[in-house]
């Protein structure tokens, strides 16, 4: 069984749900930036939650299938077609030998997940089949689809169609969107003013919003609290001697535009983070376009755990509702 | 040095040994980085070291964050005790400085950087007071680099020079970074030398190249078939300046899965390079040539 790429789409790689162990050396986890639909896609078609698959980006690939396969495309709302009839998105469907998948335009968010029964069979890396495009490492051949690549899928009993995920369960951001951020690691450097002012700011997700990271634009500067630049930081208010960054830490270089560090996050830097957003929004910034606004709301430990739990029950749901 | 602890979300404890940049600092963050690692915790997923800093990441969901933040600080008092010395290696790097391929990037961003009228290089031997080039490179090689932290891509280290602070080359940032950096490029920023492990943007001053790969992820490079990476935190790196005959001749050993790395093993004693680093350094390096 395999896919022939027609089309690669925009940015379409292999993911599964990542590859820790390695952020010391500089290889961060990668995988599926928004988790819980690659999780959903993957169980609709009877695969295992963290089974490999493909993130498009945008614009959905052109795919000629070898063989029958049970397919289901979750995340953003990119409509998927069979031989030019459309499917319902979050929902298993089937695509026999010699039928094409295609994708309409792009309706809301900015990540379909693509799964197909047996998973997509790339080589294993350091323990995942995910790719980190900027180290050339997993996914297939290291980099992002193209057209002509042929995937192999592992071999699987075909799952029914027609099994779908429930709307009230199929998690996105709202607009404005908003990410729930615990303030800390280097929040001390800013005025309070000015950490007031970066929760209350409405930003727009700029251009440069990517695996690595998401720039966010539109708010108000940040105003640092006055000091003597620490021996090797770098004499801008905004330098720390260089660090290692966690996921989701939002990093202000020169006070001006925040950038979220996601699945491919450079491992460390010289920029102070002033807090980082919760792991259960981590799913909804890979949801997010350019120029789409959002808000940072400040949240506890206590809150961050819960909201944790809540995805795990949404998760949890999604799961039993297919079993 | 005041520790400071910090949750970074749900998931990671971040840890600053120190606000600035020493090889204390640094050991410091070795040692409970060290002693956390045997712990064998439940629910400690990665430990990261870096250079006067580490970060710890958990799940939340096998380890209550409270209870992640009692028992890292209770490795705080365990790895005040232990001894600074390290079992490492000293590895020893060619570098091509002034080459042609950082010099034709660094002119492509010429109007990002501090005094476009200079090369990389040039600037940073006159803001240190050294002299020329041939001083620079005398300066830059002729003591060893202790590797303090790897990461921010796949590999690169970021090396933190083993002399005097009055001594240690600094220079700024490029004011914005570049698209381009290409592989293998010696870099500089801050107090931390680094090597380009992949081509890529990147903001520090380019001083020169290495023939040598440091990440290769198919792991067909002789010397990185056991693991795709080289550097490790604690390693220590001679730069070895060469010529382009040799670097030419090096990439082409490289290539043909002939060249090796000149590696010898080394300890490394904290207290005794702050008694004599001139002695401690000597003897480091004279491994490297069977002494």
């Amino acid at each position: 069984m395999a896919i022939k790429v027609i089309k690669p789409g925009l940015s379409t790689t292999v993911q599964d749900l990542g590859r820790p162990g390695y952020y010391h050396i500089g290889i961060p986890t990668s995988g599926g930036m928004d988790t819980l639909s690659l999780a959903a896609a993957n169980l609709l078609v009877g695969n295992e939650a963290g089974a490999a698959v493909l993130e498009a980006v945008f614009l959905g690939p052109e795919l000629e299938f070898t063989q029958d396969a049970t397919v289901a495309v979750t995340g953003a709302d990119l409509p998927p077609k069979v031989d030019g009839v459309e499917q319902a998105g979050w929902t298993a469907f089937t695509v026999k030998k010699g039928q094409i998948l295609s994708f309409g335009f792009l309706k809301k968010g900015a990540r379909g997940y693509i799964a197909v029964s047996g998973g997509l069979d790339v080589p294993v890396v350091l323990g995942s089949r995910s790719t980190y495009t900027l180290g050339a490492l997993g996914g297939f051949e290291g980099r992002k689809l193209a057209a002509g690549d042929v995937l192999a899928v592992g071999p699987a009993a075909l799952a029914a169609a027609g099994r779908s995920v429930s709307e009230a369960l199929r998690r996105a951001p709202g607009v404005p969107a908003e990410l729930r951020m615990l303030p800390g690691l280097y929040w001390h450097r800013i005025t309070e003013q000015a950490g007031k002012t970066f929760f209350e700011d409405t930003w727009k997700v700029a251009p440069e919003a990517d695996r690595i990271g998401y720039r966010f634009k539109a708010g108000r500067p940040l105003d640092f609290v006055p000091r003597t630049p620490p021996f090797g930081a770098g004499s801008d208010p905004s330098n720390i001697v260089d660090a290692c960054y966690p996921y989701g830490s939002v990093q202000v270089p020169s006070g001006t535009e925040p950038i979220v560090l996601h699945r491919d996050a450079v491992s460390g830097g010289g920029y102070m983070m002033i807090g980082t957003v919760v792991s259960a929004d981590m799913d909804l910034i890979g949801q997010l376009q350019p120029h789409t606004p959002t808000r940072f709301v400040k949240v506890t430990m206590e809150q961050a755990l819960q909201a944790r739990a809540d995805r795990r029950k949404t998760l949890d749901t999604i799961a039993a509702s297919l079993a | 040095m005041t520790t400071r602890y910090s949750f970074g979300g749900d998931e990671h404890i971040f840890v600053e040994c120190s606000e600035e940049m020493s090889l204390d600092a640094f050991f410091k963050g070795l040692s409970i980085t060290n002693a956390l690692r045997d712990a064998k915790i439940k629910g400690v997923t990665e430990i990261c070291p870096a250079n006067a800093s580490f970060q710890v990441r958990f799940d939340p969901d096998l380890i209550a964050p409270d209870e992640m933040m009692r028992q890292l600080e209770a490795m705080e008092a365990v790895a005040q005790s232990a001894p600074s010395t390290l079992n490492t290696r000293i590895i020893e790097v060619p570098v091509y400085y002034n080459d042609p391929w950082t010099h034709e990037t660094g002119q492509r961003f010429r109007e990002r950087h501090q005094d476009p009228a200079s090369t990389d290089i040039e600037y940073t031997a006159r803001i240190n007071h050294l002299d020329g080039i041939d001083g620079f490179i005398k300066a830059h090689s002729g003591a060893p680099w202790f590797v303090s932290m790897v990461g921010f891509v796949a590999g690169l280290p970021f090396l933190y020079q083993m002399v005097d602070r009055d001594r240690q080359i600094q220079s700024p940032k490029y004011l914005r970074p570049r698209t381009d950096t290409p592989r293998l490029t010696v870099g500089h920023g801050g107090c931390f030398a680094c090597i380009y492990s992949v081509r890529g943007a990147g903001g520090y001053q380019m001083f020169g190249i290495t023939p040598m790969p440091i990440y290769d992820p198919n792991q067909k490079t002789s010397y990185l078939s056991d693991f795709m990476c080289l550097f490790k935190p604690g390693d220590i790196v001679k730069w070895k300046p060469i010529g382009r005959a040799e670097y030419d001749h090096t990439v082409a050993e490289v290539d043909a899965g002939r060249w090796q790395p000149r590696i010898a093993p080394v300890t490394f004693s904290l207290e005794e390079f702050r008694r004599d680093i001139d002695g401690t350094n000597a003897r480091v390096m004279e491994a490297l040539h069977g002494h």
